[in-house]
């Protein structure tokens, strides 16, 4: 090929090239006019078409899930726990106030709760938008817009009420000025209920919910207590049925609550729970087959063991039994006992019953286990009777609710079970049978007679525990008085769990503030008021087959047989 | 009009005749405009970070004339003149982007700033013509002599680029380079198959950018579903819109800028759309519309693919930043901070668009004949 080819070649390429470069340019050229046509057709739609004070779009889609509104929250019958409402909030651009002194006056006139002075430094801000009032009722709303003053505005907003008030306020938990659940239910399921429409069902029975705030409200007020807790657990399907802890706080105003008032005593506190750690102590060793019934321990002297003594508030100095050492509550005989099963099995048994760990309770306010590390031989008999290993009452009332369902644990919950969780077998279903025959004997001839409710069977345990006084002691005079219970106990149905937190001996009580003092009658008058409520109808307790199902033998009192009545 | 006599053989007479005055009269209308809505809302973005009302109008009027001087003088040059300002610029920008990362400070997260002799400069803003005319130069070269590799030289010169836009990381940029550099290489005439596949790989890197880099998975998360963040820039924008109608609030009435960290920069469109109205934003659009359409159109009748390949890119350049800014504001697409050419306050941006804008005036004038023979 000579040079003079080789150009013109090169030309027709480079002619071919600019062709084809055209002929591309021409398709570029069409997709940016399109481009521009289509931002044109957007500010066309949103400047002609969308009014700016219709609320669907003001905030476009950013807002959509707000706009629904939050779902509802009910209890386990449908009543309203929690909804959201469409209300009013009055803001300010304080540039177009004219008059802020004159604004202000006349404004603190129809709006209750605003300080003129406050409203004054409000409306004289260097911004474009304050917020007034958030949420106005409809006759404050028509009171403001009658004052007609310029530079005032209103936005609609969602606001959350909560019919019930400080009823269910830590079950429910509350949102933020902006809708955000921040506590309790609201917050472990704001995803669900920002998006939801149907209704989030709880477990809660709003009647029994009443009954037990009521009665632990009573026992504090009458001990003179700094606060308390009750828990009702449906056995079978480990729904929670009433939760309380006190003192408590309205959630319509969930900003104005004292910190402790927002403590969840029931979920996020955790306690040495003393004496009635013994439910577990005895089921734990008549389930690994250390002890029997009919067997026992000799509690004549205290145990001594590096610094500590070990004794008995009850001291009875003699052999006891196993059914004696759970109804006078031996803490010699629990160790005994607790020693024969051994540190392994019994750190074993507690992770099992789910001690060591939070509940499954639906809660962002869960209070981790204070768990023995290591765990010596000293810390397995100082637990043998609730000491050294610490629990929220929730722990508590779930684990009992494993030892008398016949052994089988279920995750606590907040939600309402049409079908109970699978559960995992714990205990052997003849131990959960002895330990119901045991707590019922505490109620009949024990320390927790004051909690029989006529009728209903009821079973449980006392516990009066000295609160830890910070650096490793503790303090004599700050108790928690407990007392947990079952019922009815032939076929329990529901735990109750009653705690009260620093109560002070009274005149009426003989100066005493134990459990079997303080919290029994407050189980017992719970018992009585929501099991009709429940649907549990009372039973003769001299009937055979109630005997036969409850029947104990005493070997302890000459190895006579002794029923539970 | 006929100051300058059609005979005046001077370079200011010759450049009067030849160049295109309609795309001059469009710019010069954006700029007026511009000058505007910075007046209107650089004040309450001024006032709300301490800063004196007049403090960015003032800079701002103060780096115009200079990029429009800039633009006029870039204007006068030859293509031959052009291509070698651009092979020197580029040379300068590139040292100016490695020096960067050493020099440069923080700003939001991103290190794109380098301090020039007391001037904040941003590299990458005049990175982006000089390089389209460079890519331009190389494909062109490609075409015209296949033994020469100039596409490869292409590829190199864009990756390099990106390595250096990316550690940044300044993904805007990244995206607008990538879109210019792929349109210049689809014109100069990259085969079919090879165009589906690159499209391919530009797709995929988008998709990799938003793993890797977690503001752009956040905001794209925002705009394909609002509620799932904090879109609180876009639903002021938005509003802007809305407030502001057909016919808007008039200027200064309006009442999101206040509300809009960026309302004289990055959301300077919504402020037009609050304060001007929506037939004001259709007139702003048209005149962008109108200055790259025309440009295209002009090109449609050279005969030199350098020419056509160059001007493309810095108009498609133009195009695409202010095709983002719109779209970000109107909500068309994930919010991307980049300025209205012409309109939005920033210095660097103001000079690198004098610089683009003046070499595709350059580029699209009447030169007689002279091109076929464009060595």
């Amino acid at each position: 090929m000579n040079r003079r080819a080789k150009t013109v070649h090169l030309e027709g390429v480079a002619k071919q090239a600019l062709e084809t470069g055209r002929n591309r340019l021409l398709l570029a050229g069409c997709l940016v006019a399109l481009a521009f046509v289509a931002v044109g057709a957007r500010v066309i739609e949103l400047s002609a078409f969308r009014d700016h004070n219709e609320p669907t779009t003001s905030n476009t889609t950013a807002d959509a899930a707000l706009q629904t509104g939050r779902a509802d929250i009910v209890d386990r019958n449908g009543l309203l726990l929690a909804t959201s409402l469409r209300t009013p909030s009055l803001y300010a651009d304080p540039t177009e106030v004219l008059d802020a002194e004159e604004a202000a006056a006349t404004l603190a006139q129809v709006l209750t709760g605003l300080a003129p002075a406050e409203i004054v430094a409000n409306l004289r801000a260097k911004r474009r938008f304050v917020w007034l009032k958030r949420s106005l009722t409809p006759r404050e709303q028509h009171a403001v817009n009658r004052l007609g003053i310029p530079g005032l505005y209103f936005m609609d907003e969602w606001k959350r009420v909560y019919p019930q008030g400080a009823l269910t306020a830590h079950a429910v938990g509350f949102t933020d000025a902006d809708d955000r659940g921040i506590a309790g239910i609201e917050k472990s399921f704001d995803d669900a209920l920002r998006g939801g429409q149907e209704p989030l069902r709880l477990a809660l029975d709003l009647r029994v919910q009443h009954i037990v705030r009521d009665e632990v409200a009573r026992q504090i007020e009458a001990f003179e207590a700094i606060g308390g807790t009750g828990v009702v657990l449906d056995v079978r399907t480990g729904e929670t049925v009433a939760m309380v802890s006190l003192p408590d706080f309205d959630p319509n105003v969930a900003g104005r609550m004292e910190p402790d008032a927002r403590f969840n005593r029931a979920t996020l506190g955790v306690y040495e729970m003393g004496s009635t750690f013994k439910i577990f102590n005895t089921a734990m060793a008549l389930d690994a087959g250390t002890t029997t019934l009919r067997d026992g321990y000799d509690a004549t002297d205290p145990i001594r063991v590096a610094r500590f003594t070990i004794n008995d508030f009850h001291a009875k100095r003699r052999w006891l039994s196993v059914p004696e050492i759970f109804m006078y509550s031996s803490n010699i005989g629990s160790v005994k006992m607790a020693m024969d099963v051994g540190t392994e099995r019994q750190r074993a048994f507690m992770g099992k019953i789910g001690f060591l760990t939070l509940t499954a309770l639906e809660l962002p306010e869960l209070g981790q286990p204070m768990v023995p590390s290591p765990w010596r031989p000293i810390n397995t008999m100082t637990i043998a009777f609730g000491h050294g290993l610490a629990i929220s009452p929730m722990h508590l009332a779930s684990g009992v609710a494993t030892v008398v369902n016949g052994g089988i644990r279920r995750p606590v919950t907040l939600l309402a079970a049409d079908v109970p969780a699978a559960g995992a077998r714990v205990l052997k279903a003849s131990t959960s049978k002895d330990m119901r025959r045991l707590m019922r004997l505490v109620v009949e001839n024990g320390t927790g007679r004051k909690a029989s409710a006529e009728g209903y069977l009821v079973g449980g345990k006392t516990g009066t525990a000295e609160k830890s006084g910070g650096r490793g002691g503790y303090k004599r005079k700050a108790l928690l008085s407990s007392f947990v219970a079952a019922f009815p106990m032939h076929a329990p149905r529901y735990v109750v769990l009653v705690m009260v937190d620093e109560p002070k001996g009274q005149k009426h009580s003989q100066g005493y503030a134990t459990g079997g003092w303080v919290a029994a009658p407050a189980v017992k008058r719970i018992v009585e008021r929501a099991a009709p409520l429940l649907g549990v109808a009372p039973v003769d307790p001299k009937s055979p087959e109630i005997r036969r199902e409850l029947m104990i033998e005493m070997p302890g009192i000459g190895g006579k047989r002794l029923a539970s009545f | 009009m006929s100051a300058i006599a059609r005979t005046d053989r001077s370079i200011i007479g010759r450049w009067w005749w030849t160049v295109d005055r309609w795309t001059l009269g469009a710019l010069a209308l954006l700029v007026l405009i511009g000058a505007m809505l910075i007046l209107a809302a650089s004040p309450s973005v001024a006032e709300r970070i301490n800063l004196d009302g007049y403090h960015f109008v003032r800079r701002q009027f103060m780096i115009l004339p200079v990029a429009l001087m800039v633009m006029f003088g870039v204007s006068l040059l030859s293509p031959v003149q052009i291509r070698r300002l651009a092979v020197v610029g580029f040379l300068g920008s590139l040292i100016l982007l490695a020096a960067v990362p050493l020099f440069g400070s923080e700003v939001k997260g991103a290190t794109r700033w380098i301090s020039l002799g007391g001037l904040s400069v941003q590299p990458s803003e005049f990175a982006k013509p000089f390089f389209a005319v460079v890519s331009a130069w190389m494909f062109a070269e490609w075409r015209k002599d296949a033994e020469f590799p100039g596409h490869l030289v292409a590829i190199g010169l864009y990756l390099l680029l990106m390595l250096m836009l990316l550690a940044q990381p300044d993904l805007g940029m990244t995206v607008v380079v990538s879109v210019i550099w792929f349109g210049q290489f689809f014109l100069a005439g990259l085969p079919m198959i090879l165009v589906v596949s690159l499209i391919g790989l530009g797709i995929g890197g988008l998709i990799g950018a938003y793993f890797l880099f977690p503001h752009v998975s956040s905001r794209i998360d925002r705009f394909l579903d609002p509620a799932s963040g904090d879109s609180f820039q876009v639903d002021r924008s938005l509003e802007a819109f809305m407030n502001g109608g057909l016919f808007g609030t008039g200027p200064g009435e309006g009442t999101v800028k206040a509300n809009l960290p960026d309302a004289h920069a990055d959301f300077i469109f919504s402020v037009a759309g609050e304060e001007f109205g929506g037939i004001a934003c259709l007139v702003i659009i048209a005149l962008y519309a109108f200055v790259v359409l025309r440009g295209y159109a002009l090109l449609m009748s050279r005969n030199s693919l350098f020419v056509v390949l160059a001007a493309t890119g810095l108009l498609t350049q133009f195009a695409l930043q202010a095709l983002i800014h719109m779209a970000s504001a109107v909500s068309l697409m994930p919010a991307k901070g980049m300025t209205l050419p012409f309109v939005s306050y920033g210095g660097s941006s103001l000079l690198a668009l004098g610089i683009g804008m003046g070499m595709a005036l350059a580029l699209t004038r009447r030169h007689a004949g002279a091109e076929e023979d464009l060595p």
